[in-house]
């Protein structure tokens, strides 16, 4: 399964609550309402804990986790970095 | 205070039967324990349940006029009445008790629907005037004091509490799907609505008329702001002795009374203020009763301790635990009628149970300041938002907003998402609806949890259009925090904060509570103010704290102003507690059919297993639980004939065929 599947599962289990409808990769995340602060903190441990990476301060930014295509970019990004 | 009922013919000939009556007082004789009392004839039968505080020996009501034509039945105070009793007096009405009721008789008699510019209280009441056969039921100007109705075969079905109009079981009982719609947008229904399909609630400040021929409801009185030109924008001493006086008087005639009056005190300044203005001008023996939390981030113990240190004043209080919240969610919402999104009027439900076993039937609470002054972080918020809005592309004026919610803003890991929450709408600060858009929208999607035939049910219902006929013609010269200050008064203040969280858990144990800062008085005075005094600068309620500066420790002015809330998810998700088996079992949402069962167990699933939950998440919680139990309790399992009572205390039967006759015939 691909990274940004997993993510994407992770999502609809805990913020839409099996409603998958809605989400496309580019559907961002607080302009749909989908994720508040508190799942912010809620997603970005789940990043961590799963794909063993770990997220700065100032990588929390929209720009990196405001949608499924930014994540994925994100992701992308740092587990080439964790290879390297 | 105390509970009304009654039953009007509008076309329908068949009498009115007297033990519909007694149910219907029955039911909510919590809130008149005292004595109960009614008034029949051949079109109407009003019953009354008596807390007396007032006249304790001769205010029995019904009361009527000198003739008899006119009979009131009343819940509530008016505070001015000695004042309004001496003009009537001289105006030659002649009173047969000292109560506040027959001085409202008397004046309707005087002035007719006019009477209510003249009150200055809480009430809700009904007058009958027998020789033209019409009604008058009006309620006070911000709804302090509930009163439903439901016409039904041509029959008007009166009452303060939704129970009592379901007492009687020819009436129809189902959830009203587009109010609940409205409840999962703006925490509560919007004024006239409630929860249930048919049964509707008196707006604030309106009243209806009833003849044989026609029912009209009007208003008489409205929230006003001054448009940004015409407002008092000089922080002068003289505005601030003026609001001082006020305050004074407002709080001085909340204390007629023929019993003890208590304070709530919560440690906040606009209880404090309160508790501080009748302990060293009224009462030094006053008694005071506040709230405490077992879950210390709620608790609010060092400031209520400071102030019970700095008046001497004798405090009680109670702890609310976890499970005591849980434990007492069913019984407060029998009390208020509608589906909650927060769980803060349990513990004002325990505490009132505390004031009434302490001998006490009346309390003043600080409710109101924050609508009235200034004081909620969203007013902040949308002045914030709408400076941004004049540069979007800055960088430091949304740092403002760290100002505001210094607890979330001082984790740096959520500073960026926060801001990009806040942005939403930061491109249309025209839209009438600005300072709340963010929030009713991150409500709303709760009702991604309604089942797919409940969506499909409300999918052409828009609550927005609704609201925006409701806002007054001179709603948009108004700037944006007057906007967000009505906004709040007319949705949240009556519906929610003075009903679920005010009266209704109050009355539940006999207790009345009056609300010095919603005197009309105060309110008309504070809406000619321009809020960039209310709000100077980010200093929330800045009049009132000048008012209340030397007279309180500097702590508790300058204090940061938290909001009340209560713990939800620990409470609701206890395992000493059943309330997920009980009521959201995959059977129980699936028997009520106004949830997605598989939705709601992933959500029940997800918080079971966290610490520290969302607030989205546990506004879902609460609001789905507590739908499912207002549905079982008075929809599925309500049993109208459980409610039989005694015979009145006092009756009077001018039936033409009553029961004496009856024996006889």
């Amino acid at each position: 399964m691909s990274e940004i599947t997993v993510v994407k599962e992770f999502i609809i289990e805990n913020f839409l609550f099996g409603e998958e409808e809605q989400l496309l990769l580019d559907t961002d995340f607080f302009d749909e309402g989908i994720i508040d602060s508190t799942g912010v903190i809620e997603l970005v441990s789940f990043l961590e804990e799963r794909f063993n990476i770990s997220v700065d301060d100032e990588e929390l930014i929209p720009e990196n986790l405001s949608s499924l295509q930014n994540i994925n970019l994100f992701l992308q990004k740092k587990l080439n970095k964790k290879d390297a | 205070m105390c509970g009304i009922a009654g039953i009007v013919n509008l076309g329908h000939q068949q009498p009115i039967a007297l033990d519909a009556l007694k149910r219907m007082v029955s039911i909510q004789q919590y809130r008149g324990p005292d004595e109960t009392g009614a008034y029949f004839d051949d079109y109407i039968g009003l019953a009354h349940a008596r807390l007396s505080i007032i006249d304790l020996k001769d205010g029995t009501q019904p009361i009527h006029n000198e003739d008899k034509s006119l009979w009131i039945i009343y819940n509530g105070e008016v505070f001015n009445y000695p004042e309004l009793r001496q003009e009537l007096l001289k105006c030659g009405h002649k009173f047969y008790t000292t109560s506040d009721t027959e001085v409202i008789l008397h004046l309707y008699e005087e002035k007719g629907t006019n009477c209510l510019n003249q009150l200055n209280g809480q009430f809700a009441f009904a007058i009958w005037n027998s020789k033209k056969r019409t009604l008058f039921l009006a309620r006070d100007r911000v709804g302090i004091l509930p009163l439903h109705y439901t016409i039904h075969n041509q029959r008007l079905y009166f009452a303060s509490e939704i129970k009592a109009i379901f007492a009687n079981k020819e009436i129809n009982r189902s959830v009203d799907l587009e109010s609940l719609d409205q409840i999962f947008t703006f925490w509560t229904t919007l004024p006239g609505r409630t929860v249930f399909n048919y049964i509707k609630e008196l707006p604030p400040a309106h009243y209806m008329s009833v003849s044989p021929y026609e029912i009209k409801i009007d208003k008489y009185w409205d929230i006003n702001f001054s448009s940004n030109t015409e407002t008092l924008k000089i922080k002068s001493d003289d505005l601030v002795n003026e609001i001082s006086e006020t305050l004074m008087d407002s709080v001085k005639i909340r204390l007629r009374a023929d019993v003890p009056v208590g304070t709530y005190l919560s440690g906040g300044l606009d209880s404090s203020a309160l508790t501080e203005t009748v302990k060293k001008n009224f009462n030094n023996e006053l008694r005071s009763f506040g709230v405490r939390f077992e879950n210390k981030d709620y608790d609010e113990g060092c400031f209520q301790n400071e102030m019970v240190d700095f008046l001497k004043v004798n405090h009680s209080e109670i702890i609310a635990s976890n499970d005591a919240i849980g434990e007492n969610l069913e019984n407060v919402l029998w009390h208020t009628e509608k589906p909650l999104l927060r769980t803060g009027p349990i513990p004002l439900y325990i505490l009132s149970g505390l004031v009434n076993q302490s001998g006490y039937k009346v309390v003043l609470t600080g409710e109101g300041a924050d609508e009235i002054f200034g004081g909620y972080d969203i007013f902040k918020e949308a002045k914030i938002r709408n400076f941004w809005a004049k540069d979007p592309d800055s960088k430091l004026r949304p740092l403002l907003l760290g100002r505001l919610y210094p607890y979330i803003f001082k984790d740096d890991r959520l500073k960026q998402t926060l801001i990009a929450f806040f942005k939403n709408g930061i491109d249309n600060p025209d839209d009438p609806f600005f300072s709340h858009n963010i929030r009713w929208k991150n409500t709303s999607k709760i009702k991604n949890f309604f089942s797919e035939q409940v969506k499909d049910s409300i999918k052409d219902y828009n609550s927005y259009s609704e609201l925006k006929k409701l806002l007054p013609a001179n709603y948009f010269d108004w700037d944006t925090v007057s906007k967000s200050q009505f906004l709040e008064s007319l949705i949240f203040l009556s519906n929610y904060l003075l009903s679920s969280q005010g009266d209704r858990v109050a009355m539940a144990h006999s207790v009345e509570l009056r609300v010095p800062y919603l005197d009309h008085r105060v309110i008309e005075l504070l809406g000619k103010v321009n809020s960039e005094i209310k709000i100077n600068g980010l200093n929330e309620k800045y009049l009132l704290k000048q008012v209340f500066k030397n007279r309180l420790p500097s702590n508790i002015v300058k204090r940061w102003k938290n909001p009340y809330r209560a713990p939800i998810h620990k409470a609701l998700l206890s395992n000493n507690l059943n309330l997920v088996k009980e009521f959201c079992s995959e059977d129980a949402i699936n028997k009520t059919g106004i949830f997605n069962s598989v939705k709601v167990l992933k959500l029940i699933n997800k918080l079971g297993k966290l610490d520290k939950a969302g607030e989205f998440d546990e506004m879902a919680l609460i609001g789905i639980i507590s739908t499912q139990i207002i549905h079982k309790n008075f929809i599925e399992d309500f049993n109208a004939t459980r409610f039989e009572s005694d015979n009145f205390d006092q009756f009077y039967d001018f039936r033409s065929i009553n029961d004496k006759l009856k024996k006889v015939l």
